[in-house]
């Protein structure tokens, strides 16, 4: 029995912890990730069916526009800096970033288009930018970046909601099966509580080896769980994620399951606790 | 020692009182039967005087304390008080005659030295010596019974109720009780016995406080099973 409330209580604290990892990933991810992004502006490449691009590839004068619509005026107070790629650093950047692509290769500098790179002073002042500049002579599209992102965050979120949703179910049924448990264990004793009451055993002494018994197998899973999200983040997620292409990702460590454990912990003895004052108030008192 | 006034105990609403307006002291130092056929309130009795029940209404005092206003983390102490026996014995049947009267202290906060001295003391009062290894089941049921009360005495509370004792023990072998039982009381102790038994009661001449469907019938110095002709 005492093994069955191990068993859960490592289960269902391990999806605690994992819900936990989860979310402090996205607070890493977001916090690496929204210092780099950039709002882009696409300016007209040498062939483009948008409206603003009628007249052809954006020519030195529409950007001139362009950059002062970004650099002056209402706009001055949100862009911290504006940086303008070529059509050729484009290319070059390009093929950088993959040397060994075989479609990259066929492409030349003049197949690339020149954008602005703005960093904004407060990232959540996208779409004044956007608004302001999208219909600009010369402006293709404007992308934020922020929106290539959105869709991982997304994901990462909703893990975290089903693990946490999971959690809660796997928490309730630890609740029940060490209540349980502790009851069978009374139960059992029953000649034994009944002697002790009636010799004028204290309520704390008759009590106590049930609520440590259901304590400590919760602790105990406590524990395995902790050791188990240790494990994922060091061999999964961080000798993973070391080897593949991510290796840029600044992911969770050991450190972060270190900071989770204390609340693992604090709810296994919670939940055990909790449980074994209802089950004994009934089973063992006077 | 005992004292029940006006005490009345109903278990469900509108059933017959267990009890019913019962006013009875016992002193310090007595002897008391409680007789009455089976449901006549004499278990309902002992548990009130063990707060294991609280009376619907009216006053108990239990060794000087008032029942009605001892705090509830205080009724341990009371119950180190009262020494209880019972019909099935209720030992532990996997430890030793030793262990069985020693869980009594251990519970209770004694240490080792204490129970290693007190143990074989009171195993000598109730005639067990040289059987302290022994399991219940290697005893007779009259060797059990004393070690029932050798637990319920070992810590010498002033006041030893016992629910019949002598119910599951052959006619020989209860008097052996009843002598460890007078034995105890002129220790000092005051001794309340529910039983059945009325040969017992008519050789013992003690006290006898007849119950008959809740309320106290007859409360008689020196009496007999039943109420004998005038």
């Amino acid at each position: 029995m005492a093994l069955s409330v191990v068993i859960v209580t490592l289960v269902s604290l391990a999806f605690v912890g994992s819900a936990m990892l989860l979310q402090i990933q996205v607070g890493k991810l977001k916090d690496d990730w929204y210092d780099r992004v950039e709002v882009s502006i696409f300016l007209c490449p040498n062939v483009s069916d948008v409206a603003t691009c009628k007249s052809g590839p954006v020519t030195a004068a529409q950007e001139n526009n362009i950059r002062n619509v970004l650099q002056t005026g209402a706009l001055e107070d949100l862009v911290e800096r504006v940086y303008y790629e070529s059509k050729e650093e484009a290319w070059e950047n390009l093929l950088e970033s993959r040397p060994d692509d075989f479609l990259v290769q066929q492409l030349t500098a003049d197949d690339m288009q020149p954008s602005f790179r703005v960093k904004l002073k407060d990232p959540e002042q996208f779409e004044v930018v956007s608004s302001a500049t999208a219909n600009l002579d010369g402006v293709e599209y404007v992308v934020d970046q922020r929106q290539v992102f959105g869709t991982l965050f997304m994901i990462l979120n909703r893990s975290t909601l089903l693990a946490a949703s999971l959690a809660i179910v796997m928490l309730l049924a630890a609740v029940l099966l060490i209540t349980t448990t502790i009851r069978l264990s009374a139960l059992s004793r029953r000649r034994e509580t009944t002697i002790m009451r009636m010799v004028g055993s204290s309520k704390v002494l008759i009590q106590l080896p049930f609520m440590l018994e259901g304590i400590i197998a919760a602790a105990a899973g406590a524990i395995l769980s902790i050791v188990g999200l240790w494990l994922t983040v060091r061999y999964l997620v961080q000798d993973w994620l070391q080897s593949s292409d991510l290796n840029w990702v600044d992911s969770i460590s050991q450190n972060d399951v270190f900071s989770v454990a204390p609340w693992l912990l604090l709810i296994a003895l919670g939940l055990s606790g909790i449980a074994s004052v209802v089950t004994l108030g009934r089973y063992t008192s006077a | 020692m005992i004292k029940f006034d006006n005490v009345s105990k109903v278990f469900t609403r509108g059933a017959r009182p267990a009890l019913d307006e019962v006013t009875v002291t016992i002193e310090r130092g007595d002897f008391a039967f409680l007789v009455g056929a089976s449901g006549s309130g004499k278990s309902t009795f002992l548990k009130l005087v063990l707060r294991e029940e609280r009376p619907t209404s009216g006053r108990i005092h239990v060794a000087g304390r008032d029942l009605g206003k001892i705090a509830s983390w205080r009724v341990p102490l009371l119950r180190r008080e009262i020494g209880a026996v019972f019909q099935d014995f209720r030992l532990l049947p996997n430890k030793t005659v030793f262990q069985n009267v020693g869980f009594a202290l251990q519970v209770i906060g004694k240490n080792r030295r204490y129970i290693d001295a007190s143990v074989p003391e009171i195993l000598n009062l109730v005639g067990l010596e040289g059987k302290e290894k022994r399991l219940p089941h290697e005893l007779s049921g009259g060797e059990q019974q004393r070690v029932a009360i050798a637990r319920a005495f070992v810590n010498r509370p002033p006041i030893l109720l016992c629910d019949e004792p002598t119910g599951n023990l052959d006619p020989g072998t209860s008097i052996g009780i009843m002598k460890l039982l007078d034995r105890i009381n002129r220790t000092g102790t005051t001794v309340l016995m529910a039983t059945h038994d009325d040969l017992i009661v008519d050789q013992m001449r003690k006290r006898v406080i007849e119950l008959k469907d809740g309320r106290v019938v007859r409360d008689q110095a020196q009496g007999g099973f039943g109420l004998e002709p005038a």
